[in-house]
């Protein structure tokens, strides 16, 4: 049993003891103090329609650390993260199985809500998608409409300044969000993500429409992100993975039309050093992919 | 030909095996440009000929008086066309009230909501052809459903009963272009909604019905002024001829523009000709009000998004 074996072996180098003792080390964090979890996916599969796009997917999301999540093309990591807060199951025909834990409450139970699980998980997209209103109304929409009864003004100012928009756009916050550039727009995406007040925020791949120093403001963002919130980020680029994630996931197919799975998952600073796996070192060696 | 040749060769091609003369090229290009100058100029020159030929003809009617006078058969060198006038407005009015509001719920439900099944595949074809469906046959359908079997709420050939029939005329051309502008909304401007824990109808109402508004009020626009302009269908269902009061609630009786002209039209006297003319340009002035009222809002929600 190949599955077996490989899920038995993510388990013992992913998420064992001695490894996030290993990784306290590395962080300077306070130690003694175990990293706590943000979210526990267990046996996920994803499929559209009929056909399998991951499979039997497990994996542990620490709290306050930035996961990332790389491999080639079309192996379905954008698949999988959409199934973290229920946006997967948005498009025709898509849906999901398998455990998805946000503290103590399965996503996929039947009693839980779509609608109310996004907003505790966010999710930043690839293509930033600002709101055809102004910059104010996109950061206070989503606090609006999940009935925010606090001081809207603060809370735009607070959102925006921890996306690192808020001196860009001060003066000018009744334009419209189109006006700004692509990773302005990107950061203003994030700011109304926060707005919300998530758990965990997903990114999809948010800085691979940008400009290299856009792309450092989104990475600086997502730096002081994790102070607060669990982050998980799916990135075609390495250098990227490697500069801001604690944790990595390398996804894989290993046959033209097979589902993707996880392949390996462990600290980001083994992931790029020694990983387990022939495949992840070939990819993260930039043999292929 | 051969005179700077070589020259010419150098400067137009890239290399010996490109051998297109720039001359014909561009030659063509003009005549191309000529064409289709030609063909939009057709449209503005008969279009402006046929006014001014309206114009003159009407200018012996055409007074305030015209605007707020009964037509009269005694005198009709001092007849007007102001019930016509107040019955066609009672007219736009209702329609747009009617075809508006289920044109959008219409679209919104097709485009959003509504399963790719084919029941739904089916209603949308119908829709589509419902477009192209000739207008009496809808003043049938009117006169059928909204005159004789709905008479105790209609009040049979009213006003209502007239917006009613033209709204089922123009709905389908409202569906089909709300439908096109939600359809031009990119998904991801529906994600990012949902991302922030919204409902379907949240994102649809703050996201996708303003950004969706200005595509659809040119269907609006184009589909309210034919139902202003038709006379058939309004002439199946009872619209007046001749009354002699105005038109003053939605159950009243009407007269309207189009069926005012026709009747004028069709009478042999001078006197008449001029009034159907003069008739002409009132409506089409108040089309021109409508639509530039319409073209107003549509650039301001523009301008919002």
């Amino acid at each position: 049993m190949e599955t077996g074996k490989i899920r038995e072996e993510r388990r013992l180098s992913g998420v064992s003891k001695d490894q996030r003792d290993v990784r306290q080390g590395d962080d300077g964090a306070p130690p003694g103090e175990a990293p706590t979890l943000g979210m526990k996916i267990e046996d996920l599969s994803a499929f559209y329609g009929s056909f399998k796009a991951v499979t039997d997917v497990s994996i542990d999301i620490r709290a306050n650390k930035v996961t990332a999540l790389i491999g080639p093309s079309g192996c379905g990591k954008s698949t999988f993260i959409r199934c973290l807060n229920r946006m997967h199951e948005v498009l025709p025909g898509a849906h999901a199985e398998g455990r998805v834990m946000l503290g103590d409450q399965d996503i996929y139970a039947k009693t839980s809500d779509p609608v109310n699980i996004r907003r505790r998980v966010g999710m930043v997209f690839q293509k930033p998608n600002p709101f055809s209103k102004s910059i104010y109304e996109n950061v206070a929409w989503g606090a609006r409409i999940n009935g925010y009864k606090g001081d809207m003004d603060e809370l735009v100012e607070r959102s925006l300044k921890h996306a690192a928009l808020w001196e860009e756009v001060k003066d000018r916050l009744k334009e419209s969000g189109h006006g700004l550039s692509g990773g302005q727009q990107q950061r203003l995406c994030i700011a109304r993500t926060l707005a919300v007040e998530p758990e965990v925020i997903l990114m999809d791949e948010p800085a691979s429409a940008l400009d290299p120093v856009s792309t450092q403001k989104i990475e600086d963002t997502m730096e002081q992100l994790k102070q607060s919130y669990t982050v998980v980020i799916v990135t075609h680029n390495m250098q990227q993975a490697a500069r801001i994630s604690d944790y990595t996931g390398f996804f894989y197919i290993e046959n033209m039309g097979d589902p993707g799975r996880l392949w390996e998952f462990d600290g980001t600073e083994k992931m790029f050093s020694n990983p387990e796996r022939k495949e992840t070192e070939d990819y993260v060696t930039g043999r292929f992919g | 030909m051969t005179r700077g040749g070589k020259k010419a060769g150098r400067q137009e091609s890239g290399g010996p095996e490109f051998k297109a003369s720039m001359s014909t090229r561009y030659g063509l290009d003009k005549a191309f440009t000529a064409l289709v100058t030609g063909a939009a100029l057709v449209g503005v020159v008969v279009l402006a000929l046929l006014l001014a030929d309206v114009v003159r003809d009407g200018s012996t009617m055409l007074s305030p008086e015209f605007l707020t006078s009964f037509p009269s058969q005694v005198f009709p060198e001092k007849g007007g066309i102001y019930p016509a006038l107040i019955g066609s407005l009672w007219l736009l009015g209702l329609t747009g009230l009617i075809s508006v509001p289920l044109g959008l719920g219409a679209a919104v439900y097709l485009e959003e909501y509504a399963e790719d099944t084919r029941i739904n595949r089916i209603i949308e074809i119908n829709i589509s052809n419902l477009a192209g469906v000739p207008s009496v046959i809808y003043g049938l359908l009117g006169l059928g459903i909204f005159v004789q079997l709905l008479a105790p709420v209609t009040g049979g050939g009213s006003v209502l009963t007239g917006a009613l029939t033209l709204s089922l005329l123009i709905l389908p051309v409202i569906i089909v272009a709300t439908r096109e502008a939600l359809r031009a909304i990119p998904g991801s401007i529906r994600e990012g909604g949902y991302a922030l824990g919204a409902t379907q109808w949240e994102v649809i109402w703050s996201h996708l019905l303003p950004r969706a508004l200005p595509g659809a009020l040119t269907g609006i626009i184009l589909a309210l002024s034919r139902a202003v302009g038709e006379a058939a269908p309004i002439l199946v269902v009872g619209v007046s001829l001749y009354q002699t009061y105005v038109t003053a609630g939605p159950f009243d009786g009407y007269m309207a523009l189009p069926t005012q002209i026709y009747d004028w039209i069709s009478r042999p006297q001078q006197v008449f000709q001029d009034s159907a003319a003069a008739g002409i340009v009132v409506a089409m002035v108040v089309l021109l009000l409508a639509n530039s009222f319409a073209i107003w809002l549509r650039n301001r929600y523009q301008q919002r998004s």
